[in-house]
């Protein structure tokens, strides 16, 4: 995901000024010279500057024949694409539902899951992502003692 | 202390785990460090800074295996010599390549050991007398050098270190105590986790970078690896100039912040092409560039540590995620570290000569078995560091919080070097920011706002001087030298 210069200059023009009008709600405080807003203030200024530059060699660039976006060669592949979007998937699964499900259960869909559109036979799949997941947590819940949540296995805990 | 059973057990145990990372393409040293934070944050100190050392120091070793085997380096600090090493291997000398990139990382990383041992407590010693204006300069100047020596443009570095800088500024961890872009969020006033951070710049954007890959596996063209050591005593015999060499560039860069094994390498191995008698048979299969940039990148993870335990600086990634486990055992890097609690000091220090040393023999036994850890699957593998990853975020807080932070920023640093603006300079932003704002805003109130006071001491005036003189000397020089080269071409051009 090769992004040109002036896209990424821009958004981060849009995030120092976004900072910058953050700023100006923090309070100064009584008898010293330096308040809270000032740090952040001067580092968002900067980042202004930096995507000024970066937005003008990109625009340069531009002119050369430079794309906006050039992608890698994996977009154009289905197996690669379906790979990525499992991966942030089940991240972003773990966060919102482990709480409810339980570490065990999501750990080994996740694992399926990813091992399959990884290429890794079925049955192997499930049967490594089964051992993974109760080593994992025997390692953290037991040995380290982490409170790795037990979700719908609540009742059948060890 | 260092001598204790578990301690040597966790050395064993790390340096396996270094060395199998380390060979395992895609796996790197800086990520062997943030997936070994989960497990350390159990352990006492001392063993967990013992697994961090030898698991790094083996890792960077054994990154030159699959570099010699496959010409894919396992770590970037042995990208500099992969072509060199695979050549040699296309020649039938893979032992020989392979034993230079052992037992010169471990005489590197002796030699870094010893600048450490001699350096880091006459350090200390000076900057005892350190006030605010001094540490403020000296933060300056250490992000001046990780934006200026990291990557061939130093706009993208700049950005990078601001990116850094601004989410050290979250949370109420500033010396006015006013929660900053929290949203109301009550995870984020205790600031964003350096650690879930680093487990996601280091692990998951690796794990994203597999999963995206679309080159085809590649095929290890040796049979069978003999022995090794034949051949090395006259190396070193031969070698002795660039074996000095390459340690002492190494030892340097790595002490520079932002500049770890990787930069060290590359350096030492153009160093070692230009002073060399023979430069014409450098890429093609020789082996004095390996010598030299191998014991470079060994003593770069020594020479880190320097201002990384003196200062709190970080000399590389790998120490920036050190610097996070030292303070959470308590062990907070500074000066006051080598008086009040010398004897953790000489424990690092001890640890640094044995991690070193027994890499020697570990390293034999990992390039015996390489053949089958190259063939490990990494369809399989790639799944299960995932997994480690969020069991290992969450463990630290018990919060899936850490587990989103990690997520959003394993996404931005793969996006970021998509578009190749480096990483370490954001990593040193977010470790320094906090440190850079409190000395700037005590020194402000000490000064009363003025701002004179802040080369009124003579070594912060020394430090302000060099941080001006970096700022606009080197810049200065690399223009000078682009037009100079610009003119060459455009003479030499027929009109």
């Amino acid at each position: 995901m090769k992004l040109n210069d002036a896209v990424l200059g821009a958004l981060f023009i849009a995030l120092g000024a976004a900072v910058l009008f953050g700023v100006q709600g923090f309070p100064k405080i009584p008898g010293q010279p330096v308040g809270p807003a000032l740090f952040p203030g001067l580092i968002a200024t900067g980042l202004c500057v930096a995507g000024a530059v970066l937005l003008v060699q990109g625009w340069r660039g531009r002119r050369n024949g430079e794309r906006w976006l050039a992608w890698e060669p994996w977009v154009q592949s289905p197996r690669h694409v379906a790979a990525l979007a499992v991966l942030l998937g089940s991240v972003l699964l773990y966060i919102f539902a482990a709480g409810k499900v339980g570490f065990l259960p999501l750990a080994v869909l996740i694992l399926s899951a990813l091992f399959m559109t990884l290429r890794v036979p079925p049955g192997r799949a499930v049967l490594i992502a089964v051992i993974a997941a109760l080593v994992v947590h025997f390692a953290f819940y037991k040995l380290l003692r982490v409170p790795l949540p037990w979700g719908v296995l609540t009742p059948y805990a060890w | 202390m260092v001598f204790e059973p578990y301690t040597i057990a966790v050395m064993l145990g790390a340096s396996l785990f270094g060395l199998f990372v380390g060979a395992v393409p895609g796996l790197t040293a800086t990520m062997a460090t943030a997936l070994l934070v989960p497990v350390t944050f159990f352990m006492p100190p001392i063993p967990a800074i013992a697994a961090m050392v030898t698991a790094t120091a083996m890792a960077i070793f054994s990154g030159d295996i699959p570099g010699c085997l496959l010409r894919i380096p396992g770590t970037p600090a042995s990208a500099a010599y992969t072509d060199e090493a695979f050549a040699m291997t296309r020649k039938g000398e893979a032992e020989l390549a392979l034993g230079a990139g052992l037992v010169f990382s471990a005489v590197g990383g002796l030699f870094g050991t010893v600048a450490l041992i001699v350096a880091a407590p006459a350090l200390a010693e000076f900057a005892l007398n350190f006030s605010s204006f001094e540490y403020f300069w000296l933060v300056l100047l250490g992000l001046t050098c990780a934006v200026l020596i990291t990557g061939d443009q130093p706009l993208k570095g700049v950005v990078t270190l601001l990116l850094g800088l601004l989410v050290a500024c979250v949370g109420l961890g500033n010396p006015a105590g006013f929660p900053r872009f929290t949203f109301g969020n009550a995870e984020m006033t205790g600031g964003i986790g350096m650690i879930p951070m680093m487990i996601g710049m280091f692990a998951i954007s690796e794990v994203i970078r597999y999963v995206v890959d679309t080159s085809p596996p590649a095929e290890v063209v040796v049979d069978k690896v003999g022995n090794v050591m034949r051949g090395q005593w006259a190396l070193a015999k031969k070698y002795p100039v660039q074996i000095l060499r390459g340690s002492t560039l190494g030892t340097a860069v790595g002490a520079l912040p932002g500049a770890g094994a990787d930069i060290a390498a590359w350096m030492s191995y153009a160093m070692s092409k230009r002073f060399s008698k023979e430069p014409e048979k450098f890429g093609t299969g020789h082996v004095e560039g390996i010598v030299e940039s191998g014991a470079a990148n060994n003593s770069a993870l020594a020479g880190a540590w320097i201002p990384a335990l003196v200062f709190g600086i970080p000399g590389d990634s790998i120490t920036a995620i050190v610097i996070g486990v030292l303070y959470m055992k308590n062990m907070n890097p500074g000066p006051t570290l080598f008086t009040t609690n010398p004897q953790n000091i000489y424990a690092v220090f001890l640890l640094f000569i044995i991690a070193n040393i027994i890499m020697v023999p570990l390293g034999l036994l990992c390039i015996k078995v390489a053949k089958r850890i190259l063939r490990v699957p990494r369809n399989v593998l790639m799944p299960l560091i995932l997994l480690f990853c969020i069991v290992g975020t969450f463990a630290i807080n018990n919060t899936p919080f850490d587990v989103a932070v990690m997520l959003v920023a394993g996404v931005v640093a793969y996006v970021l070097e998509a578009n190749r603006y480096p990483i370490a300079p954001a990593i040193l932003g977010v470790v320094l920011g906090g440190m850079l704002e409190e000395n700037f805003i005590t020194s402000m109130i000490k000064s009363e706002g003025d701002l004179s006071a802040f080369v009124g001491r003579p070594i912060a005036a020394g430090l302000a001087a060099l941080t001006f003189l970096v700022w606009f000397a080197l810049p200065l020089l690399r223009a000078l030298r682009s037009r100079r080269q610009a003119a060459l071409r455009s003479s030499a051009s027929p009109r």
